[in-house]
């Protein structure tokens, strides 16, 4: 099955014709176009486009229950799309380049009896990787993540962050060229989810593309190269984390000594008192012109700054605030 | 070694099958679970039998077919006589017959009532004389010994001794009706034994996929092979560890045979070596047996597998044996009730219906010589397996991969919920 893409940027496509950053000519890791799943009468995904370069990291973005894992079920391949189109690395089947992916499932799981070295190596030899090189692969492996003294323990013995370390392992241990994690940052504390942020930034830095759903904004913003916002089922912006802080315009923070004057004829219409300091966005016609404006209307500048909108800001503007309480809900949930 | 090189691109499904196969059967041989496994059905055996011998006892002590004699001394002498002389013409149809005591001590003794005071443990008693016997019993009894108490007194009645011709006696190997009745009982003993180990066998499968759902475990491997690999290696890897536990089993039965063949044979009355062979001959028919007990396995198994699937806890599961059961019951009960009536629409059905088709094909080994149709039963067999197992791997992936963890608290979700049908997507 084709499909007509040429623009193989991290862009979105969406209601505006949104795409604020040159095309690359990466070839495209993943590829979707208009996948719908619904489950008893319920649209879970609604339509989704995404369109991701190989080497990138890319966040999936949104509240619990907005699609997330049902969309990345349906690009892995464990469920099929009710209507639209999904290739990885160009093929339609995922299950036939199995060997060029790694997943770690959002609800984590072992089995419980086996050592970790062969649970290891179990899920590599999933991806066609014999088992003898699995183990020799998941003895170097938890060495090199100082789980070494743990390879002949059962999971079942293990700390539940180990454990989550060990699939982690798993997923990795073929070497895929690309990873899918869902919600890898959940149940982590700050020092291990430092730790799995590194492992993704060195996964990039060796050309794998990284995928990751996530509702905590910080990671996607800190890591992410490109991502998707969804909520609803939807996907109001899929594209650059810069191009969706480009969205939101910078907002100026004046600091004035004049209270009153000519000058504020100069500031825009959404200008905002907040305390001592007149917020506003940053006008088209830049920062000089008003400058000029507000020296020669003697405001009396104490302080001015221009602050670039965070990816919180432009997830507000282009998810909602319901959906950006519900993200913070989750996140704030998932920390406690 | 180039660790790339050493990589397939994909697994095929067989080799996906393969890989599940290895684990599980691995998982349950090491497991301590598994000793208990081959340790089960030495329970149903041992309290069979000690079923089997208090039965026999009681049945021994409640049952009698004496026939109590109260003529006259002389007449009774006579009565025992006569059925001295023909048991060697008649052996078993005769009754044994025993002189009542108090016929001779109770001058109004009165058999009729007697019998209904429930005195004495006769079956019947006979009265009069060898010329006028007077037979007095229920209305069974008296159908069952009213001919041979006559023929007895007809006996008596002689003077002489009957003289009875020497009947010159010729044994053929077989006749027909010998060979038919003979194979349908190793038929019904082939039916049976298939029946016990699918019972007991397939059974394992049910809670197989209960496993990875509770650990978790079955989004990685939905994700990593397709459904159909994963069912395939499950009923594989569980089928490998029925044909341990068959092996161990048989091992030990053939072992307990060779030491103890007279004993069992004296006190159960069956006799292996006088099973009727079968028509297509005992070596074919084993490996027709082993080959119809792995397609009952995995027509089975299958089905359970899908049913098992579904269910999300080891109480579902246990909540689902009881009708699983019963359609196990059903099936043989159509295979078993067809056997005496090859050609019938009955068995045809019987053996087109594939969970029942290899009850009746075994049986239909037993009694007729073609092989054809063998060939074509597996084949057909085979093709339900790969439809069950498909439409199983199906039916798992529509209705429980459907949702992620929307919904729930998150601190309870990280590594103890379940996916469930009616979850809402995440």
């Amino acid at each position: 099955m084709d499909m007509a893409v040429s623009d193989h940027s991290i862009s979105g496509n969406h209601e505006d014709g949104f795409s604020a950053v040159p095309a690359d000519t990466r070839p495209l890791a993943i590829e979707a176009r208009g996948l719908v799943k619904s489950f008893d009468g319920t649209r879970a995904v609604d339509g989704v486009d995404i369109s991701i370069p190989e080497g990138a990291i890319y966040g999936i973005l949104g509240p619990n229950g907005a699609g997330k894992t049902t969309t990345l079920r349906m690009l892995l391949g464990i469920i099929d799309p009710d209507e639209g189109v999904r290739r990885v690395f160009g093929h339609d089947r995922p299950h036939d380049i199995g060997r060029l992916i790694g997943y770690l499932p959002e609800e984590r799981g072992l089995y419980p009896s086996m050592k970790c070295i062969e649970a290891i190596a179990f899920m590599g030899a999933l991806r066609g990787l014999p088992l003898k090189v699995g183990r020799e692969r998941a003895v170097e492996l938890l060495e090199r993540h100082g789980l070494g003294h743990a390879a002949g323990r059962q999971i079942r013995q293990l700390s539940k962050g180990m454990a989550q370390t060990v699939q982690l392992l798993g997923t990795l241990v073929h070497r895929p060229k690309l990873v899918v994690l869902d919600e890898p940052f959940s149940g982590l504390d700050a020092i291990n989810q430092g730790k799995l942020e590194g492992m993704i930034r060195a996964l990039a830095d060796d050309g794998v593309t990284v995928i990751f759903s996530t509702h905590v904004i910080h990671h996607a913003e800190r890591l992410c190269e490109g991502v998707a916002i969804i909520a609803g089922g939807k996907v109001p912006y899929a594209g650059s984390v810069e191009a969706a802080r480009d969205r939101i315009p910078a907002q100026v923070r004046l600091e004035t000594r004049a209270r009153e004057g000519a000058w504020l004829a100069a500031l825009p219409a959404e200008t905002r008192r907040n305390g001592d300091f007149l917020q506003f966005p940053l006008p088209e016609s830049g920062v000089e012109p008003l400058l000029r404006q507000l020296i020669e209307g003697e405001a009396g500048i104490l302080s001015l700054s221009i602050e670039r909108a965070g990816l919180h800001d432009a997830f507000v503007a282009i998810a909602g605030e319901a959906a950006a309480r519900q993200l913070e809900a989750d996140a704030e949930e998932a920390r406690a | 070694m180039n660790a790339a090189d050493t990589i397939r691109p994909r697994l095929s499904t067989l080799e996906a099958a393969w890989v599940i196969a290895r684990r599980d059967f691995l998982a349950v041989l090491l497991s301590r679970a598994f000793l208990f496994f081959l340790l089960g059905p030495l329970f149903p055996v041992i309290v069979g039998g000690l079923a089997g011998m208090i039965g026999g006892e009681v049945q021994r002590d409640a049952v009698s077919v004496e026939v109590g004699l109260a003529m006259n001394a002389q007449d009774n002498a006579a009565m025992l006589a006569a059925a001295g002389r023909l048991a060697p013409q008649l052996g078993g149809a005769l009754p044994a017959l025993r002189a009542v005591p108090e016929a001779a001590t109770e001058p109004a003794f009165d058999a009729r009532a007697f019998l209904e005071a429930r005195r004495g443990n006769y079956a019947a008693i006979v009265t009069g004389t060898p010329a006028q016997p007077e037979l007095i019993g229920t209305e069974g009894q008296l159908a069952r010994w009213q001919g041979p108490v006559g023929l007895i007194a007809e006996q008596a009645l002689k003077t002489e001794p009957s003289v009875f011709p020497q009947v010159v006696s010729e044994v053929v190997t077989t006749s027909a009706a010998a060979e038919r009745s003979s194979r349908i009982q190793t038929a019904q003993i082939a039916q049976m034994v298939l029946f016990l180990l699918t019972m007991l066998l397939a059974g394992m499968v049910l809670s197989n996929l209960v496993e990875e759902k509770a650990n978790k475990i079955i989004e990685i491997l939905a994700a990593a092979i397709p459904m159909d690999a994963v069912f395939m290696g499950k009923l594989f890897a569980m089928l490998g560890v029925s044909f341990v536990g068959i092996a161990v089993w048989g091992l030990a039965g053939f072992g307990l045979w060779s030491i103890g063949s007279t004993a069992i044979t004296g006190s159960t009355g069956f006799d292996i070596a006088s099973l009727p062979a079968p028509a297509v001959g005992w070596p074919l028919f084993l490996v027709l047996g082993v080959v119809y007990f792995a397609m009952a396995y995995l027509l089975l198994g299958a089905l359970f597998l899908t049913i098992g699937a579904m269910a999300n806890t080891v109480r579902e599961v246990q909540t689902l044996s009881m009708p699983v059961t019963m359609m196990q019951l059903m099936v043989f009960f159509l295979a078993a009730y067809t056997i005496k009536q090859p050609g019938s629409g009955l068995e045809l059905a019987a053996v087109v219906f594939p969970l029942s088709s290899p009850f009746a094909m075994l049986a239909r080994a037993a009694m007729e010589e073609s092989l054809w149709v063998h060939a074509a039963a597996l084949a057909w067999q085979a093709l339900a397996v790969l439809v069950l197992i498909k439409g199983g791997s199906r039916l798992f992936r529509k209705r429980v991969m459907k949702s992620g963890n929307a919904g729930r608290a998150p601190r309870a979700r990280r590594w103890g919920i379940r996916m469930t049908a009616r979850e809402p997507a995440e």
